[in-house]
């Protein structure tokens, strides 16, 4: 006897969306992995709904560590994120074609880095109804308001840059009006990547500055070049550095839950030298940096630098930064044979990564640790399961776009290609 | 102003009088000090040394008014323009991204204005003194007590910084009354509620540069001195303190490095 059920699909086909020359898994695998970044967006969702309705007191941020864990998650993605920017900066720009191949995900990966972080930074402010106050009261001396000025304006830009590739979706491509402003998309993303370029070298800086100009704050504070301290210039270099590496190790994460071959490892070994000189030339601002710190700018204040790392966030918070998680990738992506690692070239970016978010851990939870007025402690901070839930936006709304982007739009070109039987 | 340490008695009557002057309301739970709010906080201080040696004194901080520039002596130019851009400004007033605090160049006063804020809390980052206050709950005022608030000030909703003002709303008051009866606002007609409440006398408010003030005079004292100041920050709060070990308590000084180290495992009292 036939069921009224057995004349319906086993599963929806959806194998006319997948891009052109590719397989993926069946869908209802695909539906139950989804529950994994829908579970982490769940923990976010009553996170946010609690911060939201109850105040930033479901947090165990105070009048001492006026920034917490969403800060540093938002310096630090936004920092990895800049894979998009350069990427897009050496291709479309310089004219480095042999990146063409990573650029969609460079680009995909910097979209969400930047949306999540703006989610969260409006949940960070206190008052988040007044946010759009930053931009019409805005403070021209303000480092914040540049910040918040080019965030927005370049997730508009990295939007625009992504739309090529929802277009170029097998389906919607078809639509003949779509597959034309396509194609008109591509012959003018210069003009894009050339716009996310400046504004991204001006909030990653800015982000740097941010804290570089509280002059008040020794841990923080650092002598300026023309109207921008140093962190402004530190910043940008370690985002740099970072973001290519991050890109790649997302492509590499990819492969290997895929067992498919997406990018080839020459483009790799390419972002990999990439991040490794660029890494090099911050190590050694940084440790120059440093050292003018320490030695110079701390005693002028009538401090010593032993007073300012004190438990938990003691010396080795130093050492870690500049050397497991500095100048050992450094030294690791510059060295060929590492390159044609696939394992060693994902733990040099790795380190690499570890060591721009050590970064800036260090300058929003140290800063504000330290005491200022000799007659105060040093304090410690740790955030609550609200605050975990809020920071894990990022990795929630990360693995459902990447998902879906992975199953239905063309990121990897190269794809078809490497995976010939 | 100028606080004469010596004087302190660490009574608190201050930080009373400025909660009762600017409605800052009691929260449910104060014994989580480092989210209550006190504009002006006693701080107790010590000598590090032990019984019978063991001194204490006490340091109320209020706002500090910053101005920025060139911290001068006093028997210089005091406010003079500071030739290095960072340090020309309020620390927290020129991090603030919406304007919603700004440094009044008439009476030097640094305004927080509420309900501009939007919560960010960089300028609760950017003040050394820990002067600035995040409003992390909404105060619950007991049943009846909105009507004893006063009238002058604007209670503050959950999720603004608020600050010291040096009683604001008072000098506005004064400024009609003069006007009305034609005169100009005097020394004593403008003063802070935690001046007037002060039993020891051990503050005196005034205006820094006029001559025929109290405070004036006050900090030509080779005893005054101001926290903070190797900062640059240019505080418009003096302190006062025959006491050599309560001045060198106001600045950090590196042959004092390990000394105060020991000190502060055992402050914030």
């Amino acid at each position: 006897m036939r069921r009224w059920f057995d004349d319906l699909p086993k599963y929806a086909d959806d194998s006319s969306w997948w891009p052109n020359g590719t397989t993926r898994c069946r869908p209802e695998v695909f539906l139950f992995w989804l529950g994994l970044p829908l579970t982490i967006m769940a923990y976010f969702g009553l996170s946010a709904f609690l911060v939201l309705f109850k105040g930033l007191n479901q947090t165990n941020m105070n009048d001492y560590f006026a920034f917490g864990v969403w800060i540093v998650v938002d310096l630090a993605v936004i920092a990895l994120g800049a894979g998009a920017f350069f990427t897009s900066f050496l291709n479309y720009i310089i004219g480095k074609t042999e990146l063409k191949p990573i650029v969609n995900a460079a680009v995909l990966i910097g979209f969400i880095c930047y949306t999540g972080a703006i989610l969260m930074l409006g949940i960070d402010i206190g008052q988040p109804i007044r946010g759009w106050f930053g931009f019409w009261h805005a403070n021209v001396h303000s480092m914040l308001t540049e910040v918040m000025f080019c965030i927005t304006t370049y997730a508009i830009v990295l939007c625009i840059e992504l739309l090529p590739s929802v277009l170029d979706n097998r389906r919607i491509g078809k639509v003949p009006e779509f597959g034309t402003f396509s194609h008109n998309l591509h012959t003018i993303m210069i003009v894009f990547a050339a716009a996310g370029t400046f504004l991204s070298f001006f909030h990653q800086g800015s982000l740097g500055g941010m804290f570089g100009v509280l002059y008040a704050r020794p841990f923080a504070y650092r002598g300026h070049l023309g109207i921008w301290p140093m962190t402004f210039f530190l910043f940008v270099m370690s985002a740099i550095a970072a973001g290519p590496s991050f890109t790649t190790m997302v492509v590499m994460i990819t492969e290997k839950i895929t067992g498919k071959r997406l990018t080839s490892h020459k483009v790799k070994m390419l972002m990999g030298k990439i991040s490794g000189w660029l890494l090099l030339v911050y190590m050694v601002c940084k440790s120059v940096d440093t050292l003018y710190w320490a030695f110079i700018y701390l005693p002028s204040k009538g401090l010593s630098v032993g007073q300012m790392y004190q438990a938990p966030y003691g010396s080795w918070l130093v050492w870690a930064e500049l050397g497991l998680f500095g100048w050992l990738p450094a030294i690791l992506l510059l060295t060929p044979r590492v390159r044609e690692s696939y394992g060693l070239l994902f733990l040099a970016m790795l380190l690499n990564c570890i060591g721009v978010t050590l970064n800036r851990f260090i300058f929003t939870i140290q800063s504000l640790a330290l005491p200022v007025m000799p007659f105060e402690k040093f304090f410690s901070y740790l955030p609550t399961w609200q605050e975990w839930g809020v920071a894990s936006l990022v990795l929630g709304h990360g693995l459902l776009i990447f998902m879906l982007a992975y199953r239905y739009l063309p990121i990897f070109p190269q794809e078809p290609e490497l995976n010939q039987r | 102003m100028v606080i004469d340490v010596d004087k302190c008695t660490g009574c608190g009557a201050c930080s009373v009088a400025c909660m009762s002057e600017n409605n800052v309301g009691v929260l449910e739970d104060e014994t989580e000090k480092i989210r209550s709010i006190t504009w002006l906080r006693v701080y107790q201080i010590d000598n590090g040394k032990a019984f019978p040696e063991t001194e204490v004194a006490f340091f109320p901080r209020p706002c500090m008014h910053c101005q920025g520039g060139a911290s001068g002596s006093p028997g210089q130019a005091f406010f003079q323009e500071d030739t290095d851009p960072q340090e020309a400004h309020t620390p927290c007033v020129s991090v603030c991204p919406a304007i919603a605090t700004d440094y009044d160049d008439a009476t030097g006063i640094v305004s927080q204005i509420t309900s501009r804020c939007i919560g960010c809390r960089y300028c609760v980052a950017a003040c050394p003194y820990h002067a600035r206050y995040f409003n992390w709950y909404d105060v619950p005022w007991p049943q009846g007590t909105p009507r004893g608030l006063s009238p002058f000030v604007s209670p503050r909703m959950r999720g603004v910084v608020e600050k010291c003002t040096f009683c604001y709303p008072r000098l506005q008051r004064a400024k009609n009354k003069a006007f009305l009866g034609g005169g100009k606002v005097g020394e004593m007609d403008y003063q802070t509620a935690c001046t007037e409440a002060c039993p020891s006398g051990a503050i005196t408010f005034g205006q820094l540069q006029n001559p025929a003030h109290k405070v004036h005079k006050l900090i030509q004292s080779e005893f005054a001195f101001r926290l903070l100041e190797k900062m640059g920050t240019n505080p418009k709060v003096y302190y006062m303190s025959k006491r050599k070990w309560v001045r060198m308590m106001a600045d950090n000084h590196l042959s004092q490095a390990k000394a105060t180290q020991a000190a502060a495992s055992g402050g914030h009292k």
